[in-house]
């Protein structure tokens, strides 16, 4: 656990960056803090692993003063990742890795070990450990970070923006990467970022800070969608507040409804209702409209499917399966089970009806 | 004429002898490696630490602009001031050698204070949170990065040097610079432009040595080239988000 106790940070000339912040990140959580330029967001981690020394206040881990632990003592017990990587462009992705273990005197052969098997685990193939920073993508170095920031395997990671330098496709990626390795590995991760989705996305808490270093709000996602405590942080979470807090639903049980179906190369049989679902080994592929693909004889194509709907599974939340059914061009959402195999679909009215009864009754 | 110089360059009679050109090329680059050395030793550590506190900056300022005293006035100076003060050759030879020092400084100074400032903050950053101590982010990340321009630094100052040792000779330096010295004095034409031309080699053959060193000494990460490279390796995915290619889930 790391508690901030009264911290403030002011600048040589009065600037205040952080106003007698009082926070508890709780371990093996990942806590995000969110908000605008200048809020602090920054400042407050890195008063953690002591790059920004705090005017006043104090910061424990686990109880220790942070203040009484040398800092690159410190430092080497929590992993650190940059917005920009900050790789070291004279070392291959392997040093780059090592770093921290070379500092503590591990072995050769333990670091080259160690450094290989983090490479895998973000995702990287093996066939990159002898290469040079300035010899990969920008979600590739992002994810060496990443390896670089566990490799002591220390209980601690600070995450200061790291995924704001790629692109959204390639943030996505890394953002449920992240969630699937913290799921493994329970870090108690302090993430930095000024993009509400990612913290509402990555936050099992969220603190949101507003300009001059106050927080504003601390709370699981879910609560500040529901309940934001001032203008100021329902202006943040933004709009699409009530659609996007269903991601944090719980979803309510919901009737399953059978399909006319048909199998991808099979023709369709006559008299079947406007749109049919079109599955291939029991896995849905799109829908088919009836009176454009009905003919005698005429066999289902790739070419007739209509794609774009997504899909939900059958334990994805309340949004998730909105989604499905607002965007299936028959109306109605598709759910698969864990190994992505036809179920039932969904009505988007019915689920709404059920939210609403569950809402009625809190 | 140019027959004239090849003759003196070819002669045996002018390679041989404490005044050949073998014992003046030797003293020439005996000079000019441990100025350039001194100055690599000074400005080197002077250069990383101005770069790496961001202080000081007025030094770098004041080293360049004491490149703008003509060396010949400061070598002529120095040998009237210093010279009477110190036994024997060494009158001649120390005044020498500090006012060449003065040359080489200024540029290895300016380039390896110019190496760590071009170094990315983020580098900096990540190397002192990952619990680097400011040596070791000196010795480990700001140095290595620094390299190229280090080099760049080390190459102009010694090109400076090997020219401008050629006017110590004046003062009694020796190396290549007595045949241009003697050769004007005693109106030996072929041999004032044979020694031209030999230090204009020597400064060649000296460059083409050190471009060689900053090849094999620049890390590979730093060189050119490799930043056109982008990697074609692949993810290798996450199974969890690996779904149905042709539907994939809500997320």
């Amino acid at each position: 656990m790391i508690r901030f106790d009264g911290v403030s940070k002011v600048y040589p000339g009065g600037a205040v960056a952080v106003d007698n912040l009082g926070l508890t990140i709780p371990t093996g959580q990942i806590t995000v803090l969110v908000g605008p330029s200048g809020c602090g967001k920054t400042t407050s981690l890195r008063m953690i692993n002591r790059m920004v020394k705090p005017t006043s206040g104090t910061i424990t881990v686990d109880g220790q003063d942070i203040a009484r632990i040398r800092a690159s003592k410190l430092r080497r017990g929590m992993g650190y990742v940059l917005q920009d990587a900050g790789l070291f462009p004279h070392r291959t992705v392997l040093d780059n890795i090592g770093t921290v273990p070379r500092l503590l005197g591990w072995k050769r052969a333990r670091i080259q070990e160690r450094a290989r098997e983090l490479l895998e685990r973000v995702g990287l193939e093996d066939d990159l450990a002898d290469r040079y920073p300035n010899q990969l993508s920008g979600g590739q170095r992002q994810r060496v970070g990443v390896a670089r920031a566990l490799a002591a395997d220390p209980p601690v990671l600070l995450m200061d923006e790291p995924f704001s330098a790629v692109d959204p496709v390639v943030r996505d990626q890394l953002q449920s990467d992240l969630l699937a390795l913290q799921a493994d590995l329970s870090k108690t991760i302090v993430l930095v970022t000024h993009d509400i989705d990612e913290a509402l996305r990555l936050g099992d808490q969220v603190a949101v800070l507003r300009r001059g270093g106050h927080l504003a709000q601390v709370g699981s996602p879910a609560e500040l969608l529901a309940h934001p405590a001032d203008d100021f942080v329902a202006d943040f979470l933004g709009r699409d507040r009530g659609y996007r807090s269903l991601a944090f639903a719980g979803m309510p049980r919901l009737t399953l409804h059978a399909e006319r179906t048909v199998t991808l190369g099979e023709p369709l049989p006559a008299g079947g209702p406007p749109w049919v679902l079109v599955l291939d080994a029991g896995r849905p592929q799109g829908w088919v409209r009836t009176e454009e693909v009905h003919r005698p004889g005429r066999r289902v194509l790739v070419d007739d499917l209509e794609r774009g709907g997504n899909v939900a599974r059958l334990d994805s939340t309340p949004r998730e399966v909105l989604d499905a059914a607002l965007s299936s061009p028959a109306g109605r959402g598709v759910i698969i089970d864990d190994q992505g195999e036809f179920v039932g679909t969904v009505v988007a009215s019915e689920l709404l009806a059920l939210l609403e009864l569950e809402r009625g009754q809190r | 004429m140019i027959e004239r110089i090849w003759a003196w360059l070819i002669a045996s009679s002018s390679w041989v002898g404490p005044d050949g050109i073998g014992a003046r090329l030797g003293e020439h680059v005996l000079f000019s490696v441990v100025v350039v050395a001194a100055a690599i030793v000074v400005g080197v550590p002077l250069g990383l630490w101005i770069g790496h506190l961001g202080r000081g900056r007025w030094l770098i300022a004041a080293a360049n602009a004491a490149r703008a005293v003509p060396t010949l006035g400061l070598l002529f100076a120095l040998a009237l001031w210093v010279g009477p003060h110190i036994p024997g050759r060494w009158a001649f030879v120390v005044p020498s050698l500090v006012a060449l020092l003065l040359l080489a400084i200024p540029p290895v100074l300016a380039g390896t204070y110019a190496g760590v400032e071009a170094i990315d903050p983020a580098v900096r950053d990540a190397a002192r949170a990952m619990g680097m101590s400011p040596l070791r982010v000196i010795r480990q990340v700001e140095l290595p990065n620094a390299m190229p321009l280090v080099l760049s630094g080390v190459r102009s100052a010694m090109l400076q040097v090997v020219a401008t040792a050629t006017i110590a000779a004046y003062v009694g330096l020796g190396g290549l610079g007595r045949f241009l010295v003697d050769g004007l004095a005693s109106g030996n034409y072929p041999m004032t432009a044979g020694g031209a031309i030999l230090v204009a080699a020597l400064a060649l053959v000296i460059d083409a040595v050190l471009a060689l060193a900053q090849r094999l000494l620049v890390p590979a990460g730093l060189r050119e080239g490799g930043r056109e490279r982008i990697a074609s390796g692949r993810h290798t995915g996450n199974p969890a988000t690996a779904g149905d290619p042709t539907v994939s889930p809500a997320r």
